[in-house]
């Protein structure tokens, strides 16, 4: 790792006034430090945003689950406000990384990183989540904008999540055999606006499947979108999976997201 | 009588202790005062040459001790690094082995390839010293793939091997072979790639190199599988210091698999670079690093056919195959695709006739060497992949096939076409063991049961044998190796009756603490607590060739027997002194030396006090009880055994799920029976990672690494893989005086074959390792 | 540098360290405790697993300051008053070890595992390793040692 200053804000004011050009926010660290550990990336300073306790938490009020920003993937996971609002998201949580990752990395980090293969934003987009920074509240859709990119600013920190609690929802993921990051993973909803499915891994950034949600608004059945092709170009391709095999698995994580959805 | 802790029994490892409380000490745990950092920096490219080296700004970085280069070492006379086995090609030319300089000279040859040795005094130092380095590259086109680079107009990488060739070597009768082929009444044809593949032990290389002026002794601290080799080799051959001022000392190794045989760079520059400095240094590799430059395995091409008459006995066999062996020769490359490879295809079957032709050929990738099973693996892959397809063309079941080629139980000795002399076994008292434990006649109806919930159901079968014990130093000899591989140990008694042995045999997970300790016990009647096992330090050890090719029970333990006899002889004759007997008269029992026909008996411990306390002692006798023994064994050891796999495939993604696995392994007789099946678990996984998981991919036009780290590299984890169900048959090996054969490789060597002959099985077609989903959705899916 | 200062293995301890010191390397070069080893640099293997306030972490992909303040037990910090922690004893038991670089680590996310699923199933024990990799043992007695102790820990 290269030399950085360190700060440790209690506050979301004092950290985002406390963050330069050079700097970085630190989350979980869970991406962050390996790629500061690999000498990929440099920051003149970390601000730790581990001791802003307003950042962490879970709670539920009427239609919608809100997470802070800070809160952990096992914190999460393990919530009985998320089991019984939106028991896809603890089971999306709780299948992110490995158990000792889950224990530091949090939603708030995942987001803002935006990794094509992070499972958080397809929950984000399936749902139709809403992500709340210092300055303004962004839709997931908008949010996340394309490989590594969010409509994040340099100097604007993610505060917290709210999503609205589906009528159903289901996630499935099928994980790169090596890093176990989602080689595809479909996100699908049955929401008051209709029926969502957001699929991460599969491309440069999540996005969603229309040809499939029009297919489950009419059925929601793992047989109305087995058979729903997606079209291989525009997907991510690399040593581990082809484009065509992506497409084909987003049809059949669809069609288990289906089958698990409650 | 039996003995407590003694042979046969699953003794609890004493090793244990240390490690599960944290208080092992492996390389990176130890530290010297004073000790500086060092960093390598490598070549970002596959294949360049360096005009020039600017080390100006580096060397005034803050914190920089040293930075040293290719010339450096050159000028300072240190040769380069070797390949310690000889292969002589078909024209009667010896093998091409180019210059490897432990630092770039003019050119490198791999991404990783080391540029420049930065010390500096911390690690951070070093690395921000490391990007200050200006180098002037001129870049080359790199070939990676050795199909590509044996064939005409490939890039040349070294020009001491034209065409990149290595050898062209071969082994067996080829007039007898073609005439059988041509009067074949089936002939069955397969092309086999063998992954390339990345060792990842979990323990990464490190070296401490340490300078003393005033003995001018020089000390490394290294992660090896053989100390006293790696200072031969520095010694006689790189010139890094004559052998008595040199120590080597190999502390607790996290694994190795075959990858810390060897007599890398980057150990070599460490201990160098500490006397240039006169202060203690240390490297420690980071994983990225390993994957770069930790020796790879495998990485064969490979044609092989089969004739057969009309009743299904094999007449012939005839294999051509494409070994890569990277940017350099290895320490024992040269061996591993010829005498490790060539010298196993008559499996475990009788075949009148075998020919071989291996070439061997430079790419620009990772050196190719030694990993576990090292040939034997790729030669049981060639064979069983060929009798499953055989058994196909024929309509024969595939296990009925074999049993009907096998070499018979009262055939030994068994000489093969292949120059090897089998000199035990009972193959089909395994196969049929190995396929009662997993039903095999029930296959069928479990496969209508997996197709009526949509799955594809396959079995698999492979008979795998292997030469280990490695080896007759005489054989190895004759055959092109430098060293002679006996091996050494040194028994000896303190004065208060407990045991110190020295082995030349090297532990980094075998186990030896343990079970070399039960042998004394069980000889000598000594309590196991009190038997201390002493490796992998030069100046401790008597001396030794390591631990390798499953050598160290069957090549190691015998040593040990050696000299606890020598220790057995001596202490007759004080026992008769001392009890007024004649020697002829005293017998021996694990400790206990009685009269015959007597109720007078002394212990073992109390012959040895009387040793060193030779108050009442024979007068032509030295006092003392230390005894040492080297030991060259007769032959190889022939282990052999079945392994079934059994598997179900999701169409849908092509996931591959194990769902038994049977294995009946003959290791000859078993010293501790628990660490024998952990051993074939290991190997299991391994040889299981080789078919589903693992494979080094190198950028085709690039050469760049593309599987250089956890993220791409796939290792299985605990839920990749099943429980798995083992046996054992126990042929005594008749070779040497313990009758075992050795374990540590068998699971690596049947795993590949027995598992891809399932998928084969299942899909009904064939297909490459690693068999990824991707892959077997393809084959799936596919007409 | 920043001050640092926490509790390991029930000891207070406190230096002074540049913001980008790792914790393993406070646990490993500051406070000598070499229990704790590194097996690669993408946070995947665990060898460098201790726990953080009770829950497992690779220590590795989190620097020293964060752990400001925080309770932190290392495999050297496992065995009370002499006796071996039932999972490090169940390792031994069932030979769920051989070169023992990865163990250490192992270890540690087992008894986080255990705490986590009192009494695991082999296909649990399996899954929620996920972040160790073992290059030795094939996990078949890594598995049945979790098991064991599990049994012992009183799930």
């Amino acid at each position: 790792m290269y030399s950085f200053d360190y700060e440790r804000p209690s506050g979301v004011n004092e950290a985002v006034s406390a963050v330069g050009e050079d700097d970085k926010f630190l989350a979980g660290g869970q991406t962050l430090l390996p790629t500061l550990k690999l000498r990929l990336a440099q920051a003149d300073k970390l601000i730790d945003l581990g001791g802003i306790a307003e950042l962490k938490g879970i709670s539920v009020s009427g239609s919608e689950l809100s997470i802070g920003a800070m809160t952990r993937h096992v914190d999460v996971a393990n919530s009985a406000d998320v089991k019984s609002a939106i028991p896809a998201l603890s089971h999306l949580a709780s299948h992110i990384g490995d158990a000792q990752v889950r224990n530091r990395g949090t939603i708030g980090g995942s987001i803002a990183n935006n990794d094509p293969a992070a499972d958080y934003p397809a929950a984000l987009v399936g749902l139709g989540a809403t992500v709340h920074t210092d300055k303004r509240s962004i839709s997931a859709e908008d949010f996340f904008i394309d490989l590594f990119e969010t409509a994040l600013e340099e100097d604007e920190l993610v505060t917290k999540v709210t999503f609205p609690i589906p009528e159903k929802a289901g996630y499935a993921k099928f994980p790169n055999p090596a890093s176990r990051f989602a080689l595809t993973g479909v996100f699908v909803a049955q929401t008051a606006q209709g029926v969502r499915v957001a699929v991460t891994g599969a491309g440069p950034c999540v996005f969603r499947q229309t040809d499939m949600e029009a297919a489950l608004s009419s059925n929601f059945s793992a047989e109305a979108v087995s058979g729903i092709k997606t079209e291989a170009s525009g997907l991510s391709a690399d040593i581990h999976a082809s484009a065509d095999y992506r497409a084909n698995l987003i049809s059949v994580m669809a069609a288990r997201a289906v089958q698990a959805a409650s | 009588m039996s003995v407590e802790n003694g042979i046969g029994a699953s003794v609890r490892r004493k090793e244990d202790q240390r490690f599960i409380t944290g208080n092992g000490h492996y390389l990176d745990d130890i530290n010297r005062v004073g000790q500086a950092y060092g960093y390598f920096l490598r070549s970002p490219h596959a294949f360049a040459k360096i005009s020039n080296i600017d080390l100006t700004a580096a060397k005034a970085a803050p914190g920089v001790v040293d930075i040293f280069t290719g010339a450096d070492m050159v000028a300072d006379g240190v040769g380069g690094l070797i390949c310690g086995w000889g292969i002589t090609s078909k024209d009667g030319s010896p093998h091409n082995a180019p210059p490897h300089n432990s630092l770039a000279v003019d050119a490198v040859r791999h991404v990783g390839d080391q540029v420049a040795f930065v010390i500096a005094d911390t690690l951070q130092q070093a690395k921000d010293a490391a990007e200050l380095i200006e180098v002037d590259y001129e870049v080359l086109t790199p070939v990676t793939n050795i199909s590509k680079a044996l064939a005409p107009g490939a890039p040349q990488i070294h020009e001491e091997a034209p065409g990149n060739l290595c050898y062209d070597w071969e082994l067996g009768d080829k007039a007898a072979v073609d005439a059988a082929f041509a009067n074949a009444a089936h002939v069955s044809k397969i092309d086999l790639v063998n992954n390339r593949l990345s060792p990842n032990p979990m323990e990464p290389r490190a070296a401490l190199g340490e300078y003393d002026a005033g003995s001018e002794e020089l000390t490394l601290h290294t992660t090896s599988q053989n100390p006293h080799v790696a200072r031969l080799i520095m010694s006689a051959f790189l010139g890094i210091a004559p052998e008595n001022k040199l120590r080597v000392i190999a502390p607790d190794v996290g694994g190795g698999f075959g990858s810390k045989i060897f007599v890398y760079a980057e150990e070599t520059t460490t201990i160098w670079a500490a006397r240039k400095i006169n202060r203690p240094v240390k490297w420690t590799s980071d994983r990225s690093e390993a994957f770069l430059t930790d020796a790879h395995g495998r990485d064969h091409v490979s044609h092989a056919e089969l004739a057969m008459d009309n009743d299904g006995k094999i007449l012939a066999f005839r294999v051509s195959t494409q070994a890569n062996m990277g940017a350099y020769l290895s320490t024992f490359a040269s061996a591993v695709p010829t005498y490790l490879y060539g010298t196993l295809l008559s499996g475990q079957y009788k075949i009148p006739s075998i020919y071989v032709e291996v070439q061997a050929g430079f790419t620009n990738t990772t050196a190719v060497d030694a990993y576990r099973g090292a040939g034997r693996p790729e030669a049981t892959y060639v064979v069983e992949r060929m009798m499953d397809t055989a058994a196909r063309d024929l309509s024969m079941d595939p296990t009925e096939f074999r049993l009907k080629n096998f070499i018979q139980p009262d055939a030994y000795p068994y000489e093969t076409p292949v120059i090897m002399t089998y000199d035990s076994g009972d193959y089909p008292l395994a196969m049929n063991l190995a396929k009662e434990m997993i039903d095999y006649d029930g296959f069928a109806a479990r496969k209508a049961q997996s197709e009526a919930n949509g799955k594809i159901r396959g079995i698999g079968t492979a008979a795998y044998i292997e030469a280990c014990g490695i080896a007759p130093s005489a054989a190895v000899g004759s055959l092109g190796a430098g060293v002679g591989l006996w091996e050494s140990a040194e028994v000896r008694f303190n004065p208060t009756g407990s045991v110190t042995v020295f082995t030349g045999s090297h532990s980094h997970g075998q186990g030896h603490e343990t079970t070399f300790a039960q042998i004394i016990a069980d000889k000598l009647g000594v309590p196991i607590e009190s038997v201390e096992v002493v490796h992998g330090d030069t100046s401790k050890v008597p001396f030794g060739m390591g631990t390798y090719g499953s050598r160290s029970l069957a090549v190691g333990g015998s040593a040990i027997v050696k000299a606890v006899d020598k220790i057995v002889e001596k202490s007759k004759k004080i026992a008769a002194h001392l009890m007024e007997a004649s020697v002829e008269d005293i017998e021996h029992e694990h400790g206990v030396f009685s009269v015959a026909g007597t109720d007078k008996q002394m212990t073992m411990g109390e012959i040895a006090f009387a040793a060193y306390v030779p108050h009442n002692y024979p007068a032509d006798l030295e006092p003392g009880m230390a005894e040492n023994a080297f030991y060259d064994p007769l032959n190889f050891t022939f282990p052999a055994g079945t392994h079934i796999a059994e598997v179900e495939i999701d169409p849908a993604t092509g996931i591959v799920d194990i769902v038994d696995w049977a294995a009946a392994d003959d290791f000859g007789n078993i010293i501790n029976p628990m660490i024998v099946e952990g051993q074939v678990h290991g190997g299991v996984a391994q040889g299981i990672g080789q078919a589903l998981l693992e494979g080094v991919v190198y950028d085709d036009d690039s050469g760049q690494l593309i599987t250089g780290s956890y993220m791409d590299y796939c290792m299985p984890r605990a839920d990749d893989l099943p429980s798995f169900r083992i046996t054992t048959t126990n042929t005594p090996c008749p070779s040497n005086p313990l009758g075992v054969k050795g374990c540590g490789e068998a699971g690596a060597i049947a795993a590949p074959a027995a598992l891809m002959n399932a998928i084969v099985n299942a899909l009904g077609k064939d297909i490459d390792m690693p068999a990824t989903p991707e892959k077997v959705w393809r084959a799936i899916n596919s007409n | 540098m920043t001050t640092v200062s926490m509790t390991v293995n029930g000891k207070q301890v406190s230096a002074d360290v540049a913001p980008n010191t790792l914790l393993v390397q406070f646990i490993r070069e500051n406070l000598r405790l070499t229990g704790t080893h590194v097996g690669c640099d993408t946070s995947q293997c665990g060898a460098c697993t201790v726990h953080v306030d009770g829950d497992s972490v690779k220590s590795c992909t989190m620097l020293a300051v964060q752990a400001d303040g925080a309770d932190v037990t290392t495999i050297e910090g496992l065995a009370q008053n002499g006796e071996l922690h039932p999972m490090q004893a169940a390792f031994k038991e069932n030979h769920g070890l051989q070169c023992g670089f990865c163990t250490p680590g192992m270890i540690m996310s087992a008894v986080d595992l255990v705490k986590r699923n009192p009494n695991p199933s082999e296909e649990t024990i399996r899954t929620e390793l996920e972040g160790n990799i073992c290059r030795c043992t094939g996990y078949h007695n890594i598995v049945k040692s979790v098991k064991a102790a599990s049994e012992n820990m009183g799930g």
